[in-house]
C-alpha cells in the first residue's frame, strides 16, 4: 500500500480534559447529581438524620439494583426497555410463596426460592417472547399490556390456590393469600444481613450490595462473550447480524428470557430486604421505577450498558429515598411524601425519556 | 442590471468542536450556470451546504465565519424554509418523496392548487377543494421541462429509482421563484443511461435560466454539464476553472492530491481457468424485489476476479445476495463440489465465503458500534476467531487484544481515517465505511469473496484503494474475488472475465478488453456469438 499516508491515517485523538469528561457523563446526569446534592443539603439544614438517609440509600440501591439489571438483557437484544417486568416478578413471587409454604427459612429458604422461579421464569420469558415475536416493533406496549393482563390473572390465582398454610391465608375466611406476606421469620434479609457492618451509625448490606455487583458482573461477562456479542449486534441491527450468520430470533429469545430470570431473582431479593412480598395488583407498575432508573443512568430505548443500571441506580434509587422526607420536612404537617414519590419517579421517567440519547 | 453572481459565499469557516472542517472557503456562482462542486467525501461539501441551508445543525455548533451574498444582498440564513422562499431549492441524494402519493401530489404537496368551497368559507383555507386540474397542468409542465415522459398521475412507489430523481427534481422547478438549485450527488443511485438523461434534463433546465450548484464524485459527469468547477479539499477550496481548461484526470488529481496512476495488474503463477471451478452455481433464483434473479447458472473459477455487471434492476446484484442467503432463493450452488444451503448465511459463511455488502449502512455495518467490533464481529460468530479460550464455546469471551491488533493492522493497511478503532463507524465517511466493510469481510479469510457496488457513493481517492485491495487479495492471497458493479469501467479495470445479467439471466461473459460496443449490446440483452470468454 506505497499510497497510505500513515502519518494522516488517523486524526488526533481528542484531548482529555473536564469538558469531555462531562460530556462523557451526560447533562441528565449531572442535572439528577446537582439535585440530590441539593437535597441532601436541605436534608441536613432541616435537621435530618443525614446518616439514616445514606443508610437507607445503599439499601435501596441494592434492593432495586437486580430489578434494573433485569431490563438490560431486553435493551441488549433489540425488544426494548422491558415493560413486561411484572411477568418475571410474578414468577419470582410464585417461587418465594412455595418456598414460604413450605417453611423454609434463612438461606435454605432465598436459595430454594431462586431455584424454583428460575425455572419458572425461563418458561415463562419463553411464552413471552412467543407473543413479542409476533409484534415486532411494538414490544414495549405489548409488553406493558401484557404484564396488566398477567397481574390480574395471577389476582385470581392468588385468591384461589390451594395452599393452606397460616402465615400466607387470610386470618379470617381461611382461604386466599394475603396482599403482604411478611418474611421476618422466614428468608427475610438473609442478604441484608450477611457481613453486614456499622460506619458510626451507617449499616452497610453487604450481602446485598455484592449479591447486586456479582449479578450485574456475570451480565457484564455474558455481554462480552460471544453469544452476548451476537445479541449486542442483532439489537443494533438486525440485518448485520443476519448476514453475520448469526440467528437473531435466538438472540432475542435469550435476551427476554433472561430478563425475565433477572426479574424473578430481583423481586426475591427486593422482598427479602424489603421483609415482606406484595401480591395481587402490586407488581402491575414495578417496571417503571426500574425504566425511570436505567434510563437516567444514560441508556436509550436501543442501547445500554452496565455501567447505565449502576450509576441510573444510584442516582435514582438515592433520590427517591431523600426527596420524600426532604419534601416532607419543608412542608410541615401535609401528608405531601408518597405523591411527592410518585411524582418524582414519574416526572424522572418523563425527564430521562427525553434526555434518553445523552451520554452513555 | 443582471448581478453579476447569484449566489456568493464569502470567507466561510467552520469548525465542529474544535475541527476545523471549512477554511476560508469562496464560491461564487454566475446566473444561469451549472457549477460543480467536487470533492473527497469528508472535503467540507455537506457542511457548506448545511450552511448554505441554514440547517439547525450549524446553528447548534455554534455557527460559522464568513458572509453570504445571494443577489447581490448580504443575508443571514436562518432555516431551510427561509432558502426555500428566497428560491434556492435542494435534490436530495435520499429521495425524499410519498411512496403513496402520486407524480402530481408529490410535485405539488404543500403547495397545492386549491378553489374556495362553502366549508372552507367556514373553516378557512385548509379546507379548500384541490384543483387537480390545474396541479396536473403544473406537474405536467415541470416534467416536460425536464424532457421526460411519465405519466403524472402514477404513484411514485412503482416507479424505477431513476424516475423518482426525476420528481424530486420537477418538484423544485415548479416552485415559480426557484433561482438556484442545488443537486447532491443526484447521479449516485441511477444507472449510467438514466444519469445521461439527467444530465440532458439538467442543461435543458440551465438555458431556461435556472442556475445549478452540482455536487457530485462522477467526473465525466462534471465535464460533460459543468461551465465552472470548483475543487474542495480538505476544508479549502483548491482550484477554480472553466470547463475548457479541465480534464478527468487533472480534477481527480487536485481532488485527491496525489497522483492516480494506472494500475498494471500483475501477472499470476497460473491462470484461472474452467479445469479448477470454485463455485458452480445452477439455475438460481433470487426473490429480491427490483433485483430478481430469474434462473442462472454460473461457474467461478479459482483465483479469479469476476465482474458481474449489468443494468439497474436486472438483478446483478441479487445473485450475490441469494448465493449468501440473505434473500430467499431457490437452486442449487456448490463450493469446492460440496452443496452450500441457500437461505442460510451461517452454512454460506461457513463455506470460506464472505460478502461485502451493497448496502453499507443497512446489512453492511453496526452505525453505533465500535470500528474493531464492526470489523470482527462475523468472523467471530462464525469461525470463534478473536475469542479467548474457554469450556462454553458459546459463552467465550471477546478477546480485546486480538481485536485491537486486527482492527489497528486493518486501520493502517486499507488506510481507515478515523480518531481510533473505538470511533463509532457511524462517524466515519462513506469510503470509510466501506473500508471497514471490506475488513469485516477479510476477517473472516475467505476463499471467496463476493463484493457488491463496493465504489458506490464513495470518493476517487478511497475507490482506487479499494480496488487496489481487492486485486492485491486476489494476487497475493489467491483468494478468488466476484465484484458485482454498476460502473462498467471499474469492472474492466480489474477483473478477468465480466458477466453480463439481463432480466435476471445471464446474457453472457464478455473478456474486459472486449469494446464498448459489445458491453452495450449484451447489457441490452443480445448474446453476441464468438465474443464470449466462456471455452477460452
Amino acid at each position: 500500500m506505497s499510497k497510505t499516508e500513515t502519518g494522516e491515517a488517523c486524526a488526533p485523538k481528542p484531548r482529555f480534559n473536564l469538558i469531555t469528561a462531562i460530556k462523557d457523563l451526560g447533562v441528565a446526569r449531572l442535572i439528577i447529581l446537582a439535585f440530590v446534592v441539593l437535597l441532601f443539603v436541605v436534608a441536613y439544614a432541616k435537621g435530618l438524620g443525614i446518616q439514616g438517609l445514606i443508610s437507607d440509600s445503599i439499601v435501596r440501591v441494592g434492593m432495586n439494583g437486580v430489578l434494573i439489571l433485569s431490563m438490560l438483557p431486553a435493551v441488549v437484544c433489540g425488544v426494548g426497555m422491558n415493560f413486561g417486568l411484572p411477568l418475571g416478578i410474578l414468577s419470582g413471587l410464585l417461587g418465594g410463596i412455595l418456598t414460604i409454604n413450605m417453611n423454609l427459612t434463612g438461606w435454605t429458604g432465598f436459595l430454594t426460592a431462586l431455584l424454583i422461579s428460575v425455572p419458572i421464569a425461563v418458561i415463562v420469558g419463553l411464552l413471552y417472547h412467543m407473543v413479542l415475536d409476533k409484534v415486532r416493533g411494538e414490544e414495549m406496549m405489548v409488553g406493558t399490556y401484557l404484564a396488566y393482563a398477567a397481574v390480574f390473572g395471577m389476582s385470581i390465582f392468588w385468591m384461589l390456590a390451594p395452599i393452606k398454610n397460616p402465615k400466607l391465608i387470610f386470618a379470617v375466611g381461611g382461604k386466599g393469600l394475603r396482599y403482604t406476606i411478611s418474611m421476618t421469620d422466614t428468608f427475610g434479609k438473609v442478604l441484608n444481613n450477611f457481613l453486614a457492618f456499622r460506619i458510626g451509625s451507617i449499616t452497610v448490606p453487604t450481602g446485598l450490595i455484592l449479591f447486586w455487583l456479582l449479578l450485574c458482573l456475570l451480565v457484564y461477562l455474558f455481554l462480552r462473550s460471544k453469544t452476548g456479542l451476537a445479541m449486542l449486534a442483532t439489537g443494533s441491527n438486525p440485518a448485520y447480524a443476519v448476514s453475520s450468520g448469526i440467528n437473531v430470533g435466538n438472540m432475542k429469545r435469550i435476551g427476554v428470557v433472561m430478563s425475565t430470570v433477572l426479574g424473578a431473582v430481583g423481586i426475591i431479593v427486593f422482598a427479602q430486604s424489603y421483609g415482606f412480598m406484595q401480591l395481587y395488583t402490586a407488581p402491575q407498575t414495578a417496571a417503571f421505577p426500574a425504566i425511570a432508573a436505567i434510563l437516567i443512568g444514560g441508556a436509550s430505548l436501543r442501547k445500554a450498558s452496565i455501567s447505565n443500571v449502576i450509576i441510573g441506580a444510584i442516582l435514582f434509587q438515592t433520590l427517591l429515598t431523600v426527596a420524600p422526607p426532604v419534601t416532607q420536612a419543608l412542608m410541615e404537617g401535609s401528608e405531601i411524601s408518597e405523591i411527592a414519590r410518585v411524582m418524582i419517579s414519574n416526572g424522572m421517567i418523563l425527564y430521562a425519556l427525553t434526555r434518553a440519547t445523552g451520554g452513555r | 442590471m443582471p448581478e453579476e453572481f447569484v449566489l456568493q459565499l464569502k470567507a466561510i469557516g467552520k469548525a465542529f468542536f474544535g475541527t476545523t472542517v471549512l477554511k476560508n472557503v469562496d464560491l461564487s456562482v454566475k446566473p444561469g450556470e451549472i457549477h460543480a462542486l467536487v470533492g473527497e467525501n469528508g472535503a467540507g461539501k455537506s457542511t457548506l451546504m448545511n450552511i448554505l441551508f441554514g440547517m439547525p445543525v450549524i446553528k447548534d455548533t455554534g455557527g460559522f465565519e464568513g458572509q453570504m451574498v445571494f443577489e447581490g444582498k448580504q443575508i443571514k440564513m436562518e432555516s431551510p424554509r427561509q432558502a426555500m422562499e428566497m428560491g434556492i431549492g435542494m435534490v436530495h441524494q435520499e429521495f425524499m418523496l410519498l411512496p403513496g402519493f402520486t407524480a402530481t401530489e408529490n410535485i405539488k404537496l404543500n403547495r397545492e392548487i386549491t378553489t374556495k368551497n362553502p366549508v372552507s368559507a367556514v373553516f378557512g383555507r385548509d379546507f379548500e377543494t384541490l384543483d387537480i386540474k390545474s396541479m396536473r397542468k403544473d406537474a405536467k409542465d415541470a416534467i416536460g421541462k425536464l424532457g421526460l415522459s411519465i405519466e403524472d398521475w402514477v404513484a411514485v412507489a412503482g416507479l424505477p429509482v431513476g424516475y423518482k430523481q426525476f420528481i424530486e427534481i420537477a418538484r423544485e422547478i415548479d416552485k415559480k421563484n426557484v433561482k438556484l438549485l442545488v443537486l447532491d450527488e443526484p447521479t449516485a443511485v441511477l444507472t449510467e443511461t438514466e444519469a445521461e438523461k439527467l444530465l440532458d434534463a439538467m442543461k435543458k433546465l440551465s438555458k431556461s435560466g435556472i442556475t445549478m450548484l452540482f455536487i457530485t464524485h462522477r467526473l465525466d459527469e462534471v465535464l460533460a454539464v459543468a461551465d465552472n468547477i470548483t475543487i474542495l479539499r480538505d476544508g479549502e477550496v483548491v482550484a477554480r476553472m472553466p470547463r475548457s481548461e479541465a480534464k478527468v484526470e487533472r480534477i481527480a488529481e487536485i481532488m485527491v492530491g496525489r497522483s492516480i496512476e494506472k494500475i498494471d495488474l500483475p501477472k499470476r503463477k497460473k491462470e484461472p481457468s474452467d479445469d479448477d471451478i470454485i463455485l458452480e452455481i445452477k439455475n438460481l433464483k433470487v426473490n429480491m424485489t427490483g433485483e430478481n434473479v430469474k434462473g442462472v447458472d454460473l461457474n467461478v473459477r479459482r483465483g479469479e476476479i469476476l465482474g458481474i455487471g449489468g443494468l439497474a434492476g436486472h438483478g446483478k446484484v441479487g445473485i450475490a445476495n441469494g448465493v449468501m442467503g440473505l434473500y430467499p432463493s431457490t437452486g442449487e450452488v456448490f463450493k469446492d463440489g460440496k452443496p452450500v444451503k441457500l437461505n442460510n448465511p451461517y452454512d454460506a459463511l461457513s463455506a470460506k465465503m464472505s460478502f461485502v455488502s451493497e448496502d453499507r449502512r443497512g446489512t453492511g455495518l453496526l452505525l453505533d458500534d465500535t470500528t474493531e467490533l464492526n470489523m470482527t464481529m462475523t468472523a467471530m460468530q462464525i469461525q470463534d476467531k478473536f475469542l479467548k479460550p474457554g469450556p462454553i464455546r458459546s459463552l467465550r469471551l471477546a478477546d480485546g487484544d486480538a481485536i485491537r491488533k486486527y482492527a489497528d493492522r486493518m486501520i493502517e493497511e486499507l488506510d481507515i481515517r478515523c480518531t481510533g478503532p473505538t470511533q463509532p463507524v457511524r462517524r466515519l465517511s462513506g469510503g470509510n465505511q466501506q473500508k471497514v466493510c471490506i475488513a469485516r469481510a477479510f476477517a473472516l479469510e475467505p476463499e471467496l469473496m463476493w463484493v457488491s457496488e463496493p465504489t458506490r457513493g464513495i470518493d476517487v481517492g478511497a475507490k482506487e484503494l479499494v480496488l487496489d485491495q481487492l486485486v492485491k487479495f486476489n494476487r497475493d492471497l489467491g483468494m478468488t474475488v466476484v465484484m458485482t458493479s454498476s460502473e462498467l469501467a471499474e469492472l474492466r479495470k480489474i477483473c478477468d472475465r465480466i458477466v453480463l445479467v439481463y432480466e435476471g439471466k445471464i446474457a453472457g461473459v464478455l473478456s474486459p478488453d472486449a469494446s464498448d460496443l459489445d458491453f452495450g449490446l449484451m447489457m441490452a440483452g443480445e448474446t453476441i456469438k464468438g465474443k464470449e470468454v466462456h471455452n477460452q
